[in-house]
């Protein structure tokens, strides 16, 4: 099967994220750049059907030439093949970028034939606009589901479906995609696997392709980024001993687990 | 959180290995009211130790590097926090192959166990190499794996159970200080934090890769950058899994690629020295919240490990399908001479650095720090190489530090030759003669900052002349030239002209000048004004803190002329130890001030025919100072001779002004052209002249460990004058004939196994008897070269060391190794293997 | 008009849309227009009470056989079609899952920009320009952002509004809206349900506790299991135990491990390194137990006791034993 993912590359998340000076952009100085986190599990996912069902992994990023990295990195996890559009960097809305994205996909599936599914995340890490995948998705006309956190190919039923799960309190909801279709992941879907030597230094060699994108800016701009205010926790002290167990177990039963 | 105590005595900033065994060893030493802090959470505050790899290969060329990471390593031992997992560092090329040749004897000194082991013994203990690229391995049972985060966490509680405040979370805003005791004096008043201040009398700075910065918020610097070391942590291995263990295989070192790999657990951790230089300034660091895993575990950057990886999967193939789970741009601190950064600061009084230390030789340094602090000298081991003040004003700045460091990070597992010159950062200071002396094909080597000729190209011609051979071997001809050879040969036939002017030069002057000029020394500096003396500086326990000449200039008026390498030292010392009382003023008159040597038989006629002044050695004495007026091609140009050898000819070191450099030197030159007067290199100055003359170099022969008795300078009455280290030092004189002596040695044999005529290097080869034992005395201090070279005037290759009585007398025959083959020496004795009796200084 | 569209599953109002009713009332006082709500696949009595109670002054409901349950498309484009018949000054909805997903929908198929997940929105007027505060990051970071629309489609931010009724509850006038649907939209319907059996993962469970370094060994682990079975928890661990290979990998919590999410998480003799730390932060609330009152841990704890866990730990299962008994 062919699928495409898309990906973000994002500053690496996981520590305090700091603003540039002029407020217009992620301070990465100190976190480095990463694969927004349920795009990273969107490939695993993507990597692991064809390695089950056969086929391609095609990883689409929109951005800098360093995004590059983010396909890379994709190829060195076992995907196939990686296309970048190239943008000046500055940050696209989501109308944009959909309609990049979307122009991008239309023009390899003109060359190479339709992909039966598109894999999305289901927000990006760093602008959360949850809203990217349904507009390319609608764009092309393909059924899309977000917050998926497993998904199943079913080549056998109805000229092949996508079997969906999506995380319900207690339990989890299914939906059965007709191919081609689109999905918006979430992490937890898999554990991603990290490359390994060896796929890292193939990814090396990694051909990407290049386009360029004439999609208008959409309504909606950045004016500037701030912190929120820092809440802080004071720790309160239950005890010095064993006999700070009846204190634990009110607190326990406070919160309800006992 | 808590707040500060208000007062402390001592306030120790960093609670990495370094502060927290600190803290320990202090509280051991008896210190109260100590007050340990750091920025970051406990037990692991986020700097360098929270990501150490943690192993320590116990065999360093180096003595203060290879002794003090032993001393580690019990320290870990004694604590039950260490596993011996061995160690293999493997070859990959012939060149390091012959390295371990070098690392063996290096093992013998300091009497660790290694073995060379062919592939196939490689791959019995570590069946994962791939042997097919092994030429050999060099490998150590007792590499050991700490842990250094628990060891840390141990003394610091000992620390506490010994009262000291421990408080983390806390960052030190500022470190104020306040003038005194002496004119531009600083002294430690108060560390400022965000919890509160605290005055305190000590402040040591143990922060790691942010030391520079909390220094600077004292005004002072701490050499040092925070520079990436890249490590990958790949797994899950099966075969590492099944160990159960965390290390179950011996660490390899993949020298020829600067690589290791360490099991961790189930995975191998993959570090590297090989990556291109990647330093960072310390504000560049993030803060605990800022970082992904900690500050000092920086965004990996693959790009710059990728050859790496393909080196790594190339030894252990199975490497290349385990997934890169963790992998970091790791910081740790890198100083411009690859040593650490230890002792009281120049700038600040009470101020100590405890920085530039790593996880091996963390607990060692600390105990060298706490005792430091505590008796005014460390007592593990000499460290004078790690001295803080060591450093010259233009090697504390950036530009310097990042270049160095730059040139040595890839070195860090490199084939370092003990003369190899940096190539980075040259002719910071040069001398007047600089470019007569380039001109004349001077080949210039680095003494810290200054450009020193070690020979002259020009001098090619006397290598014909005297029938020097050259070296077969490419090792021992490095960094040589038989031109040094033809040069001494000609100084002591006809005479040479030696630049000094690197000398550091000081002056006290004042009422109170000569009484602490005698308080310094040993010897007697009292003297009529005119004369000087050669005198040991002790340190408080007798053992040498430096070795130079003090010249009375004036009845209050005392000049100090010492040694390039240990300037920086000499000074710090003399001014820490100053009186209070404004009797004495320092003054470093370097600059002003240049020196050359002119010595050999025909000395006499080369400067006669520039004065008039009466130069027999009776009317000019050996020893003596005389202000001269030189007529130098019709310009008259005021020195100082000075009758003095350090090369074992007559001959005088003339000091004059800086500026007058140029023309003292031609008109010595053209007067010296029928005098067979040939510029002369330190080849000959600071090796050969002095080796056949047995004159013994401060951090080669002389080190703390050692007292004037053992060295043979002790004279034959001690002074009334108080001096620093006199008790101790009539302590030992009491004691009777010292346990070991300074000896010259003459290796009888110099060929090797394969016939090639061998010259040992002076890299502390080991001593051994016959029987081939390694000779230790009661201290445990090791018998071993401490200066070789050539003798050309005595056709023997000579070397020094320390060795016991009973094997001092001359005539006793023993053996040294060098690139772990053993050569027959014979004991010379205590005294010059060439005129014995100094006929041609007096004569 | 603002309209809210009203986010419920087969007929029960999920809480983010009370929200986006508080919200929105404000907004539209803001606007001085009136708050709407539309009722997407039910038209219930009570939940058009409920809305009325926040203030909505007409519900619009959508029945349709393609509504019948939950699905992506059928909900965006009966939301967009509501909007483009009824052309309100702002559509708006809570901030969940369905929330952004159904607004998202709506937007594609009317081309209008969404602004996902606000804070705070200023209007904008005759301009058309409106400012707005919005979450990114998860929260971690604002954005100040400016959007020249006639018609923005909106959400907010989950929880960053506390819901809460009219003083007054309207009354709302209910029109049911007839909207043809394609029956191709349904193929992204809910098709079925599972419930979970019971037992739960590292990542799901209410209860984890954590075991660092300081447990000791392997063996050590039991009283810790012990309580986790008796909370109807999970046991999880720190890097350091795996990797002296008292537990497997699965268990680890951190960076390069598992991220849990429990009601709280007991850290038992783990001092709380950065790696960790990434993992375990996501808890809602955590009791750290450490012999060491500076552990990051035990600072970034909301409980804490100071003691060994060899102790504590035993002592706090047979309290829980005794209260049962």
């Amino acid at each position: 099967m062919r699928i495409l993912c898309c990906v973000k590359r994002v500053p690496a998340p996981g520590a305090r994220i700091n603003v540039t000076a002029d407020g217009l952009a992620v301070d990465a100085t100190h976190l480095g750049f990463a694969t927004s986190p349920h795009e990273e599990c969107g490939v695993e996912e993507a990597v692991q059907l064809v390695e089950r069902h056969g086929g391609e992994v095609t990883v689409l990023t929109l951005g800098l030439p360093e995004a590059a990295e983010q396909l890379r990195y994709a190829a060195s996890v076992g995907a196939h093949r990686g296309v970048l559009v190239a943008t000046d960097g500055s940050a696209w809305d989501p109308q944009r970028t959909a309609a990049a994205l979307t122009d991008a996909i239309r023009g390899l599936e003109a060359s190479e034939g339709p992909f039966d599914l598109l894999v999305f995340g289901n927000e990006s890490a760093d602008s959360g606009g949850f809203q990217v995948g349904v507009r390319v998705a609608y764009a092309l006309g393909r059924p899309i589901v977000n917050g998926v956190k497993g998904i199943e190919v079913d080549f056998e039923a109805g000229g092949g479906v996508v079997r969906a799960r999506r995380e319900i309190d207690g339990g989890f909801e299914v939906y059965e995609l007709p191919m081609p279709a689109a999905v918006g992941v979430k992490e937890g879907i898999n554990l991603p696997r990290y490359p390994t030597m060896r796929g890292r230094l193939a990814s090396k060699k990694l051909e990407i392709a290049e386009l360029a994108s004439d999609a208008e800016p959409g309504g909606q701009s950045l004016v500037r980024l701030h912190r929120p205010r820092e809440t802080v926790t004071e720790t309160e002290i239950l005890g010095n001993g064993p006999e700070a167990a009846a204190a634990v177990v009110d607190v326990l039963e406070e919160l309800g687990v006992v | 959180m808590a707040e500060v105590p208000e007062k402390a005595t001592c306030v120790v900033i960093g609670a990495g290995i370094v502060g927290n065994c600190l803290v320990g060893h202090l509280t051991k030493l008896g210190w109260t009211d100590l007050v340990l802090l750091d920025k970051g959470p406990l037990p692991n505050p986020g700097g360098s130790t929270g990501h150490a790899s943690n192993f320590i290969f116990p065999v360093d060329h180096n003595k203060e590097m290879c002794l003090l990471g032993e001393q580690s390593a019990n320290q870990y031992r004694d604590l039950g926090l260490s596993v011996d997992s061995g160690g293999i560092e493997v070859a990959r090329t012939q060149e390091r192959v012959d390295e371990f040749r070098r690392r063996m004897t290096s093992a013998a000194v300091w009497g660790i166990e290694a073995h060379l082991l062919t592939p196939e013994q490689v791959k019995e203990l570590v069946p994962f190499v791939n042997t097919d690229i092994v030429l050999e391995g060099f490998y150590c049972p007792t590499v050991s794996v700490v842990d250094s985060l628990e060891t840390g966490t141990q003394m610091r509680n000992e620390a506490v159970n010994g009262g000291c405040h421990v408080a983390s979370n806390t960052e030190v805003l500022d470190i104020i200080t306040e003038d005194g005791p002496n004119p531009g004096d600083r002294t430690v008043k108060a560390v400022v934090t965000d919890k509160g201040t605290i005055e305190t009398t000590y402040v040591v700075i143990a922060c790691g890769v942010w030391s520079n910065r909390v220094a600077n918020m004292a005004g002072a610097r701490i050499p040092l950058v925070p520079a990436v070391h890249q490590m990958a942590d790949v797994g899950p291995l099966d075969v590492l899994a099944e160990t159960n263990n965390e290390i179950g295989y011996p660490i390899v070192r993949d020298m020829d690629t600067f690589c290791y790999e360490r099991q961790s657990a189930g995975s191998m951790e993959v570090g590297s020295y090989a990556h291109r230089p990647i330093f960072h300034h310390p504000d560049e660091i993030p803060s605990n919240e800022e970082a992904a895993l900690s500050p000092t575990e920086m965004p990996f950057t693959p790009d710059d490990f990728d050859l790496q990886m393909e080196q790594a999967i190339d030894l252990m193939d199975m490497l290349g399908d385990a997934e890169i789970k963790y992998a970091i741009n790791g910081l740790l601190s890198l100083t411009p001479d690859a040593m650490p950064c230890l002792g009281e600061l120049p700038e600040v009084r009470n101020l100590w650095s405890a920085a530039a230390v790593w996880v091996k030789e963390g607990p060692g340094m600390a105990q060298v720090v706490a005792e430091w602090m505590t008796f005014g000298y460390p007592r593990v081991i000499d460290v004078h190489g790690a001295d803080v003040s060591r450093f010259y004003p233009e090697e504390r700045g950036d530009d310097h530090i990042w270049a160095r460091s730059a040139e040595h990070f890839n070195k860090t597992y490199g084939i370092v030759h003990p003369q190899e010159q940096w190539e980075s950062r040259r002719h910071l200071r040069v001398s007047p003669y600089f470019s007569r002396q380039r001109d004349l094909g001077a080949e210039f080597f680095q003494a810290r900052t200054w450009e020193r000729p070690q020979w002259f190209e020009s001098n090619a011609d006397l290598v014909d002349r005297y029938e020097v051979e050259g070296r077969e071997v490419e090792w021992d001809a490095r960094w040589w030239s038989p031109i040094t050879v033809a040069e001494h040969l000609n100084l002591r036939e006809n005479c040479g002209i030696v630049d000094l002017s690197a000398f550091q030069v000081f002056e006290l002057t004042g009422p109170g000048a000569v009484a602490y000029a005698d308080y310094l020394a040993v010897n007697k500096v009292d003297v009529p004004v005119g004369r000087s003396i050669y005198t040991p500086w002790l340190t408080p326990d007798g053992g040498f803190h430096s070795d130079l000449t003090m010249m009375r200039m004036g009845a209050e008026r005392v000049r100090i002329v010492t040694g390039v390498f240990d300037g920086g030292r000499d000074e710090f010392w003399t001014r820490r130890h100053m009186p209070t009382d404004g009797s004495v003023s320092f003054a470093n008159i370097t600059d002003q001030i240049t020196t050359l040597g002119v010595w050999g038989p025909n000395a006499p006629q080369v400067i006669g025919a520039l004065t008039s002044q009466d130069l027999t050695q009776a009317g000019f004495p050996y020893g003596s100072l005389l202000d001269v007026e030189l007529d130098c091609g019709g310009r008259t140009i005021e020195a100082t001779l000075f009758r003095i050898s350090y090369v074992g000819d007559t001959g005088w070191e003339i000091y004059a002004a800086w500026d007058d450099g140029p023309a003292l030197w031609d008109a010595l030159m053209a007067v010296g052209a029928d005098y067979g007067l040939r510029p002369t290199g330190g080849g000959v100055y600071s090796l050969s002249g002095r080796l056949e003359k047995g004159y013994r170099l401060m951090g080669a022969e002389l080190e703390s460990e050692y007292n004037p008795l053992e060295a043979g300078l002790a004279r034959p009455k001690v002074k009334a004058a108080p001096f620093i280290g006199k008790e101790p030092y009539l302590a030992a004189r009491e004691a009777g004939d010292p346990e070991v002596s300074m000896c010259v040695l003459t290796v009888e044999d110099q060929a090797d196994s394969r016939g090639r005529k061998r010259y040992m290097q002076g890299g502390n080869e080991p001593i051994l008897t016959q029987d081939g034992r390694r000779i230790t005395d009661s201290r445990g201090r090791v018998s071993r070269v401490t200066t070789a070279g050539p003798g050309p005037s005595v056709g023997r290759h000579l070397l020094m060391g320390y060795l016991p009585a009973e094997l001092s007398q001359p005539g006793t025959d023993l053996q040294v190794m060098y690139m772990n083959e053993l050569f027959p020496v014979k004991v010379a004795g205590t005294g010059p293997v060439f005129d014995p009796d100094d006929s041609r200084l007096r004569g | 008009m603002l309209l809210v569209v009203l986010e419920h599953d087969r007929g029960a109002m999920d809480e983010a849309a009370r929200e986006a009713l508080t919200f929105g009332r404000s907004l539209a006082a803001q606007m001085g227009m009136p708050l709407h709500a539309a009722l997407i696949g039910d038209d219930d009595t009570d939940q058009v009470v409920e809305a009325g109670a926040f203030g909505a002054e007409a519900v619009y409901t959508v029945v349709n056989d393609a509504l019948a349950d939950f699905g992506p498309e059928a909900w965006g484009e009966a939301t967009a079609e509501l909007i483009r018949r009824l052309e309100p000054g702002a559509a708006l909805a809570g901030g969940s899952e369905r929330g952004n997903e159904v607004m998202a929908q709506a937007a594609a198929r009317l081309d209008l920009p969404m602004v996902a997940n606000c804070v705070d929105v200023q209007a904008g007027g005759e301009t058309g320009e409106w400012t707005m505060t919005r979450q990114q990051w998860g929260g971690s970071l604002l954005e100040d952002a400016r959007l020249v629309s006639e018609r923005p489609l909106l959400t907010t931010g989950l929880h960053t509004v506390a819901a809460e009724r009219a003083e007054t509850a309207a009354s709302p006038s209910v029109e049911a809206v007839e909207i043809d649907l394609d029956p191709l939209l349904t193929r992204t319907m809910v098709k079925d349900r599972v419930v979970l059996e019971a037992g739960v993962t590292l990542s799901t469970a209410p209860v984890v506790i954590g075991g660092g370094r300081g447990v000791g060994t392997a063996e050590a682990f039991a009283p810790l299991e012990e309580l986790a079975a008796m909370l109807g928890g999970r046991v999880g661990c720190s890097r350091a135990v795996t990797n002296n290979g008292w537990r497997p990998h699965s268990d680890q919590i951190g960076q390069t491990g598992t991220r849990i999410t429990p009601e709280v998480y007991i850290a038992s003799g783990i001092s709380g390194a950065i790696q960790h730390w990434v993992g375990a932060k996501a808890s809602k609330r955590i009791l750290a137990i450490n012999t060491d009152p500076e552990a990051n841990m035990v600072v970034r704890a909301d409980w804490a006791v100071i003691a060994d866990l060899h102790e504590v730990i035993p002592a706090i299962a047979e309290e829980i034993k005794r209260r049962r008994a």
